[in-house]
């Protein structure tokens, strides 16, 4: 092998055309190298691969080769089938070539003196000339291993394979299984042979829970983005990265303001929200959340925008009655095609495939506005950490499409207190809206207030709201009592003395 | 029945060339009139490699009778190469007994 110095030999990168794993990998995947795909078992590797194939196929018209180590090629086939990857399809037009290194089941092999495994590099050098690929993939080459006595001669012939391909220009990846999450690099030391470029996919346990993330080791003589990116796997796309540090907060900042649903709350807002902002309504249970996300979907749909309701709490009939009982019809807004209310138990996913979905669900009906209730219900499903990752490329999924969003926060204690949701979300959101009951001479009343609203004057008030059949009533400040945010209350003297005077004059 | 091979070689490496030396003794001496063979270049003819699935070369593969074995190397362990091929070793001669009792993989180029 030669190298050319002097920056002649640039590096240049083929895209993989995953969502997100151009942008981690600065472009692509370095073009006419072999890049090494490693992961433990179950983390992701085969269908990564098989999905950079297919992505040439589909999307560069680039033909593939498959070399498969481990399954035989019908049981590949049929394995992928279901993200809608018609592999047979493509041999058959000549546009895929397999070659089948897996092991023949009872198949006996004795070996009598020395031998190298040309006769793989040929078969490959065959495939990839007879249907011109540009990309080979060699999926697991941990599994050739076992079937020669000799380790050492399969790592030195793999490298043979590796350089050939290099040869024939084709961009290769080679998967291969790792013990542990974190730690030695390959089995059988591949890394030897092809240690210029390096991918690792991780798939360890955290808190009960599985998280998957995509980390680019190195990529020799090119730039990547370093570090553990989440990623998920879903039966429609395939591989998702969710490529956080690389969004940039390149969004416009928008002066269209557009109404929360409350005239009175607009006013506190000095006018409504703004179109691409984010309102967080944090408050205990029955405190109305519920309803100020009835509120904000009714002002969309009013103005005849479209909006989305993304329910993790509450089934489409309770909402929809009690949207009802607040005078809202939610389901003639759907039949009119405003609407659209999405109910999931967080349960059913994990987080980064509940953001894949909703991300899904935004572009296909292209909403105005959209409602989270509640926030709090999926990171009950999470860790902080991919929590706080799913809040983050949320916000700027729907910030970049100019998209207002309203997300709701349970509180644990009925009275004051925060949350890990507001303590971890607080700085992303643009406005915070708390809502508080308050005890005041052994009567329950709520209280609003806002708190922050980024780039506008606001209300700092604590006012006072009533739950009426008309919706939300927001009333006016509270007099003479402090504390209410922290939920220990304590009266102004003056207006202690003369309530008790009242009290003690029966009344009058 | 004549028990059929086939020996899969690339181009004119040493150890294929090892290989085609070790089977023509083979089967010109102690298995001779039992044997018939055919030599494959996989250079020239890859879809039969990609056919028989081949990794390794040399490779000599038993196609009949019975099931296919597959004896990979230079075939230079002369032993080795006969209990492979699953063929009765009564019939052999002394040496070839003795390198199988023994295990002894150092005949060397025949």
């Amino acid at each position: 092998m030669t190298t050319t110095l002097g920056g002649r030999d640039t590096v240049r990168k083929m895209p993989v055309g995953i969502a997100g794993f151009d942008q981690i990998a600065d472009g692509g995947i370095p073009k006419g190298r072999t890049a090494l795909l490693a992961g433990t078992a179950g983390s992701g590797k085969t269908i990564f691969a098989l999905q950079f194939l297919v992505n040439g196929l589909n999307l560069f018209n680039e033909n593939g080769v498959i070399v498969t180590f481990e399954e035989a090629p019908a049981d590949l086939i049929r394995n992928v089938e279901s993200l809608g990857w018609d592999i047979s399809r493509y041999l058959a037009e000549g546009r895929v070539a397999m070659v089948d290194a897996s092991p023949e089941p009872g198949e006996t092999v004795c070996e009598a003196g020395s031998y190298d495994l040309s006769a793989l590099l040929a078969r490959i050098e065959h495939a990839v000339r007879k249907v011109g690929a540009s990309r080979v993939i060699l999926d697991s080459v941990g599994a050739i291993f076992p079937q020669f006595s000799d380790s050492n001669l399969v790592r030195r012939e793999l490298h043979r394979v590796v350089s050939g391909m290099r040869h024939l220009g084709v961009t290769s990846l080679i998967t291969i299984e790792r013990v542990h999450e974190y730690g030695e690099i390959a089995r059988f030391g591949v890394e030897e042979f092809v240690a210029d470029n390096v991918i690792i996919l991780r798939n360890p346990l955290e808190q009960e829970k599985r998280r998957r993330t995509i980390e680019i080791l190195k990529f020799r003589g090119t730039t990547h983005q370093k570090g553990e990116y989440p990623f998920t796997i879903d039966p429609t796309s395939g591989v998702t990265i969710i490529p956080l540090s690389a969004i940039e907060l390149k969004q416009k900042s928008s002066n269209i303001r557009i109404s929360s649903g409350n005239a009175e709350f607009d006013k506190m807002c000095a006018g409504g929200v703004f179109r691409d902002s984010i309102i967080l309504v944090s408050g205990a249970t029955g405190t109305g959340k519920t309803l100020m996300v009835t509120h904000f979907m009714k002002a969309g749909i009013e103005t005849g925008n479209r909006v989305i309701l993304f329910a993790f709490e509450e089934n489409r009939e309770q909402l929809v009655r009690n949207a009802t009982s607040w005078g809202v019809d939610f389901e003639r807004s759907e039949q009119q095609g405003l609407l659209k209310i999405i109910c999931r138990y967080p349960e059913t996913m994990g987080l980064e495939d509940h953001l894949i979905q909703i991300q899904r669900e935004i572009d296909q009906f292209k909403p105005m506005a959209i409602a989270i209730d509640s926030l709090s219900a999926l990171e009950r499903v999470s860790t902080i950490k991919s929590f706080r990752e799913f809040v983050i490329a949320l916000t700027s999924f729907i910030k970049h499409r100019e998209i207002a969003g309203m997300f709701t926060n349970t509180t644990t204690m009925l009275m004051g207190g925060e949350s890990i949701t507001e303590t971890h979300i607080s700085t992303i959101t643009d406005s915070i809206v708390l809502l508080r009951y308050v005890e005041l001479q052994g009567n329950m009343h709520r209280a609003i207030t806002l708190l922050k609203m980024r780039g506008s004057s606001h209300d700092k008030q604590i006012r006072e709201y009533r739950v009426t059949d008309r919706g939300m009533e927001i009333g006016g400040t509270f007099h003479g009592v402090g504390g209410i945010l922290t939920g220990s209350i304590t009266y102004t003297l003056g207006e202690e003395r003369e309530y008790l005077q009242k009290m003690f004059s029966g009344g009058k | 029945m004549k028990c059929k091979l086939i020996l899969f070689i690339t181009g004119r490496s040493l150890a294929s060339q090892h290989a085609v030396t070790n089977l023509y003794r083979l089967c010109e001496g102690d298995l001779s009139g039992v044997c018939e063979y055919e030599v494959i270049d996989i250079l020239e003819n890859p879809e039969i490699a990609e056919r028989e699935k081949i990794l390794a070369t040399p490779t000599l593969v038993k196609m009949s009778p019975g099931p296919v074995r597959k004896i990979i190397g230079d075939l230079s362990q002369r032993g080795k190469v006969l209990f492979g091929l699953g063929l009765d070793i009564t019939t052999l001669g002394r040496s070839d007994r003795a390198s199988l009792e023994t295990g002894n993989s150092e005949d060397g180029i025949l």
